[in-house]
Parts: C-alpha cells; structure tokens; sequence
C-alpha cells in the first residue's frame, strides 16, 4: 500500500504495516510536551488518576515559557508546579527561566524533538516539528495527563492534503509569507483534522527556520500536523542537534491525497493577516495606510536567529518611528547569545527598540507588550483573534520579521524598499 | 442524555482566545475560568445574561485556535449544558471529550435554531428538537472510540484502567 509520510510515521509507532485515514490508533509518543498554562491541569489529573510514576523521566518536557519569567504571583504558582512536579518525579526535561526558551523553538534546537517522532503537546504549536519530517500534535491537558502515565495516546489517522509550491520567492518573502498565503486560501478550517503535507522546489530550497514557521502555522488552518519530508537541508540541521536516533520517511509517489493544491509563489509579496482571523491575508501594498503603535519580533513562529536577522538587517541603522514600541524577543538563550555575539542586540537597541529575555510574552496578551484600548500591532506571532495581545478593542497585524521592523520605523504597516 | 434549555447562538471560527481570554489563564480554578466565559466573544456579557442549563449554539469551526482546555472547562463550569455546532475545532473537539462537556455536530439544527428558541437535544435519539419553532434535525453520530470514552468515564477514567490504577 502506497502511504504519506504522515501515516508511515503513525504506522511505525503502532506496530502496523500500513494504517488508513479514518483508522483509529493507540501510538507510543517518543515525547511529551506541556508549558506553564497547560501543565498544571495535567498534573492535577495526574495526580487525581492515582499515579506514582511517569512513564519515562527522559520523555516528558515542561517548559514554563508562556507567563515566565512569572508575571504575577497566581503565575508564579502555575509555574512553581511544574518545578516541583519535575523534581518530584527526576524529569531531565524541565527548563528553568534563565536555561528555558520558548518550547518550540528550543526543543527542535536542541535536538530533543527529531525526524520520525510522534509528539504530542499541550500546546497547538506543538505541530512546529514537522518542519523537522516528525509527527507533531497539539492537544488538551488532559491528553498529557494519560500519556505522561501511558506514554501513549489515540489518534484517528488523519486524511492528508498535500501542498505544492512552485517559482522563486522575492526578497524578504519567506516561511511566514507562504504559510499566511495558503492559510489566506484555504480558511482558518480548510484543513480541519487533516494532515498538511508542504512539498514543491520552494520548499525544497527553504532553510530549516522557514519549514518550521510554517508547520508552526498548520494549526492555523485547523490541521492536525504540518510535515515536510527531511531531506539534506534537514539533515544538516538535525545531525549536529539530535539526542536520539532519528529516521527519515518519505511519502509514497502513489499515496492518497484529499486535496492537492498548486501555488506559483514567483513575484508574491509579503502577505499580512488583517484582524481578527489568520485568514484575513493581504499583500504588503494594500495595507500602506495601517498605522501601527507596537512592533514585535518573536514567538514559536518567527524567533528563531534567522528571523532576528532579518529584521536586524532592516532596521539597522534606522530609528523606531517615535510613536511606535518595538519590541524584540528571541525565542531562545541560545538565540538570545548569538544575537549579542552578532552585534544584533546593539542594532536593536540603537534603533530605539526593547531587546527581552525568552518567552512568549504578548503573543498570547500575557505579559512584556500589551495592547491598549485602540491599539494596534504588527507581530511575527501566529493568531491575531480579538484581544489576543492584549484588549479586545486592540488590533494585531501578523507578518514576517523583514515587514515587522520595516513597520517600526515607518510606523504604519511597510516594506524595507520604503525606507531611506 | 438529554438537555432542554434556551439557546445563545454565536458565528463561525468562535476560538478559544474569545472563550476564555489568556489574560485569565494564569489560574486553571473552574470558577475562576467560567467568569470570563465568552468575554472577548460578540456576546461579552454572556456570563451576566445566561442562566444555568442553556446552550451554546454555533456555526462552523467553533473553539479553533489555543489547545487551552480552559475554553472547555471554563464553559462546563458557567453551566452550560452542552454546545451544538456545525463542526468544532480539532483539539476542542479532542478536550471535551476527554474533560465531559457533551457537544453535537449539526449543520441543519444550527441553520434551523434562532437565538433564544427552547430546545431539546436527546443524544441517545441523535434528535434536536426545537421546542419553539417545532422542528426536528438530526445529529452526527459520535464516533464508536468516543463512545467508549464516554462510558468509561472520560479519558482519565479510561487511562486508569488501562494503567490498572
């Protein structure tokens, strides 16, 4: 039987030869993920379940990034439970403020999510690491409850739809801007409970960080997991990071699709979801008009050294726009090391612009950037619903890091090109 | 099971950011969760206005966006009955079943319901009913795995018989 890679990985890990979409499976996780929010419901559940032990010390990460370094003391409370549950129970996984960074951006950098995994995480995001060729998967509290005592879980094997980008991406046009097209086509349900497999010449010349941005985003789209078969460019990025044995699947020339849907990307400008849905995709030159008060660089999506990069290569040498607050933050301590060593944090923070300490922060309205009343942000995160950074009467625009810094300076929504 | 009660309805891709805002995710206190129920939503004064029972009434895609089972919670908490919807979220989807809030899928009830009708949902029947405009509209059958779920007692009851807790 001919399979995608996304039934030949869930295959592998429930000791079947081959599975069908719709088919229901028990699969063994190779890791478990939750973060401060989601964490502290598990461990109740956990705990109220009547277990003793973990099913395996080695494969559960609890990572406090989303309201740590702790905002207030009712966070300062969530996040201790996952210090001491960590404790309780010798997690090698657990990451302090200080070694932390934001959970999907560091699990992949340090090689602890790999190509061929089954994860799961109490995080949508989690479906980050099909950049890397795993299966990756966001659910409940719950759901991390039972497999931090099972170390399996049940998935109905998803249909999978497969998307092919052809042409030659423009300058500052990357993984944000493909993702925020296609989520533009298809509607922020166009892949409900399905599998999206991201293929073509463009993504085969894509750097790891852009393939990551973009499975990052499959939830986006209501999908269950965005993959991309490793390759070289996977290959260069996993062997020097990995903590376990990886493997490699590919799908199958004859596999199954639902959907296979064709972009030509040549000439695409930068796209941007408008309020309040990531489906509200525009270009670039259609927003010119959109004032901005607050820039922010960072997040699972676009906070990877790449993306500050890029957004140091736009702003350097410019002002923020005086009515403007950019604010950058790296999604790692790594990150965080190379952008000093780079001379990144000296650019930002000379452009006038606030350089943070890893987390997610106001990607979620948490904390470190919230919008006022009226308001309105350019961001690199990844959903812009009502009141997601901050009041329910603030606006979030979502874009690339190029576009983001670009905006800072102008201080309405614009291209690098704009500036002088 | 069965649930007869008024409806609120809301629009589609409802996600779990309008459900229960993040800004309030630093607890995971039921109570404390089901006081912003709905609050970023078209209806931020849902928790003042419904009374214990009702139902939640939406079209497509509704609890998209944060895997916070919060949103479930939350809802389950502010007493809300149940929820009826053209099609839910994956992860929502996923959590109430897990956590025990009761959701049907049906595009013809949610087309056929106005807000503030009387309705019935009889989940054995896979029967809406709605008492105000007396009509009827079927349900999607819950899948079999669900099912099992369900009579076990959620997922944690499941797990624990499986674990020989």
């Amino acid at each position: 039987m001919q399979m995608t890679i996304t039934e030949k990985i869930l295959a592998a890990h429930c000791g079947k030869k081959e599975i069908k979409p719709g088919e229901l499976i028990n699969a063994k996780l190779d890791l478990v993920l939750a973060n401060d929010i989601t964490a502290p419901i598990s461990i109740k559940e956990f705990r109220a379940a009547g277990s003793k032990k973990v099913f395996d010390a080695d494969r559960i990460a609890l990572i406090p990034d989303h309201f740590a370094p702790n905002k207030d003391i009712a966070s300062a409370e969530q996040c201790n439970m996952l210090r001491q549950f960590s404790r309780e129970h010798d997690l090698s996984l657990y990451f302090e403020v200080g070694r932390m960074g934001v959970e999907h951006a560091l699990l992949p950098e340090q090689g602890i999510v790999v190509p061929g995994d089954v994860v799961i995480g109490a995080d949508s995001h989690t479906c980050t690491y099909g950049g890397l060729g795993a299966f990756s998967t966001g659910v409940g509290s719950t759901d991390v409850a039972a497999a931090m005592i099972t170390g399996e879980a049940w998935f109905k094997v998803p249909e999978s739809m497969k998307f092919i980008y052809k042409g030659k991406l423009g300058k500052w046009v990357g993984g944000k801007d493909i993702i925020l097209r296609t989520i533009g086509d298809i509607g922020v349900d166009g892949a409900l409970y399905r599998a999206m497999e991201f293929t073509g010449e463009v993504i085969k010349k894509l750097p790891m960080y852009g393939r990551l941005t973009i499975c990052n985003m499959a939830i986006e789209a209501g999908g269950k997991n965005g993959i991309i078969e490793p390759d070289e460019i996977t290959e260069k990025y996993v062997s020097k990071r990995a903590r376990r044995k990886y493997k490699f699947y590919k799908s199958d020339k004859k596999a199954n699709y639902i959907d296979v849907r064709e972009y030509d990307l040549t000439g695409m400008e930068p796209q941007i979801a408008c309020p309040h849905l990531p489906e509200n995709v525009k270009p670039v030159s259609q927003l010119a008009a959109i004032n901005i008060d607050q820039s922010v660089v960072g997040s699972c999506t676009n906070g990877r050294i790449e993306d500050m990069r890029e957004a140091a290569k736009v702003i350097k040498g410019h002002k923020v726009h005086p009515y403007v607050r950019m604010i950058v933050i790296p999604a790692t301590q790594e990150i965080y090391k190379l952008c000093i060593k780079e001379g990144l944090v000296d650019v930002f923070i000379d452009a006038g612009a606030a350089f943070s300490t890893p987390t997610c922060g106001p990607c979620l309205g948490g904390h470190m950037g919230i919008l006022a009343s009226g308001e309105r942000a350019i961001a690199t995160t990844n959903r812009n619903f009502v009141g997601r950074m901050g009041h329910p009467k603030s606006e979030v625009y979502l874009s690339n890091p190029a576009i983001a810094a670009a905006s800072a300076v102008l201080g309405r929504i614009g291209r690098p090109e704009e500036l002088k | 099971m069965k649930f007869k009660a008024k409806t609120w309805k809301f629009g589609a891709d409802v996600d779990t950011d309008a459900i229960v805002p993040a800004r309030y995710l630093n607890t995971s206190d039921p109570k404390e969760l089901a006081k912003h129920c709905m609050e970023d939503s078209t209806n931020p004064d849902f928790m003042k206005k419904m009374t214990t029972g009702d139902i939640i009434v939406a079209e497509k895609n509704f609890g998209c966006g944060s895997s916070r089972e919060h949103a479930p919670i939350a809802i389950k908490a502010a007493g809300v009955s149940c929820v009826v919807a053209k099609s839910f979220a994956r992860i929502f989807y996923r959590n109430c079943f897990n956590m025990g809030l009761p959701i049907f899928e049906s595009v013809e009830a949610v087309d056929g319901i106005k807000e503030g009708d009387q309705i019935e949902v009889d989940a054995d029947a896979g029967v809406i009913r709605n008492l105000t405009s007396n009509k009827t509209f079927t349900v999607a059958p819950v899948p079999p795995f669900m099912q099992e779920l369900i009579a076990a007692g959620g997922l944690m009851a499941y797990t624990k018989k499986k674990a020989g807790l």
